[in-house]
């Protein structure tokens, strides 16, 4: 039938314009790289917390002095510049192996998804510590980071989804553990990331290499 | 409906041929081995049909090197692009009309 074949051409059409349209050059090495450098940044932050005379389980009842402040402010920052610069590194390498451009239509698609959600949870968390509730930052940070996710899988791959509503969950869990804040952080942007990471270099980046 | 049957592109009826439109409506421009992976057919069997969309004038091909590899790129032509959306357009309509007839 004329009519079946006509249906069949639109869905193919319709098909291929998404599969080409998705940003694929994604490295799965640089999420293992940013859960080390989270790990790491954790480690760091848990020993300056139990330095400064915070006992470890009550991190959300501490008072926090400034000096303390801008040093987590600082590992905070470097954290995210290492896993950053790490993942454009890696991500621009795989690009040229498969000769794809990495700026695109496609990448920069996937970067405003991805920023607009966390831009707001970073500002968001701000807020929370400008009214000092430091124990609630961890929790948000992982709700708005899986919801950058859920909503950046849409122009990458799929898999991106999975990560976002893991971290989603913990973060939700992670609310009713205040004073365990920092373990499911170290959880969701490390050990997620380490997992996930393995997972989509195993089952993009090596078939391509 | 003789005017819409008349927009019915022979140029695009065919999978690759439908499948190389679509992939390069939404991107800049596609390279070889790109468009080879995302429509899985073969070299020879691709080329004959970029060749075909060439002719009429429908993409561009750019050669050029990267890394002293050849690369050859493509991309879609305005008029490609116009008569494509019309050949998706009268598809579009024509079973609209099949489905309100039934």
């Amino acid at each position: 039938m004329e009519h079946e074949k006509y249906i069949r051409d639109l869905s193919e059409i319709k098909q291929m314009m998404n599969r080409s349209s998705r940003f694929i050059s994604l490295s799965g090495l640089a999420g293992v790289f940013a859960g080390c450098y989270a790990i790491a940044g954790a480690i760091i932050t848990g020993r300056l917390l139990a330095n400064q005379g915070a006992v470890q389980g009550a991190v959300q009842v501490i008072q926090i002095d400034r000096d303390l402040l801008v040093q987590l402010f600082f590992i905070a920052i470097a954290v995210l510049v290492l896993a950053i610069g790490t993942a454009v590194f890696l991500t621009t390498r795989k690009a040229r192996k498969n000769d794809l451009n990495i700026w695109d239509s496609t990448s920069k698609r996937l970067l405003i998804n991805f920023f607009a959600p966390l831009t707001a949870g970073g500002l968001f968390c701000l807020v929370l510590l400008q009214y000092k509730l430091v124990g609630l930052i961890a929790p948000a940070m992982l709700i708005f980071y899986g919801l950058s996710h859920i909503n950046a899988s849409k122009y990458t791959y799929g898999d991106l989804k999975s990560l976002g509503y893991a971290n989603l969950v913990l973060g939700l869990i992670a609310t009713q553990f205040l004073s365990f804040g920092i373990y499911f952080w170290a959880a969701g942007f490390g050990l997620f990331h380490i997992i996930y990471g393995i997972w989509m270099y195993k089952k993009y980046d090596r078939k391509i290499a | 409906m003789k005017n819409l049957i008349s927009n019915i592109n022979k140029a695009f009826d065919h999978r690759v041929r439908l499948g190389i439109m679509s992939i390069l409506m939404v991107n800049e421009y596609a390279d070889f081995t790109t468009l080879k992976e995302l429509l899985g057919v073969t070299d020879g069997n691709i080329a004959s049909h970029i060749k075909a969309l060439e002719k009429k004038d429908y993409v561009k091909v750019e050669k050029s090197f990267i890394d002293r590899k050849p690369n050859t790129r493509y991309s879609a032509t305005k008029k490609g692009r116009e008569d494509f959306q019309k050949h998706i357009n009268a598809i579009e309509s024509l079973l609209k009309q099949q489905i309100t007839k039934s």
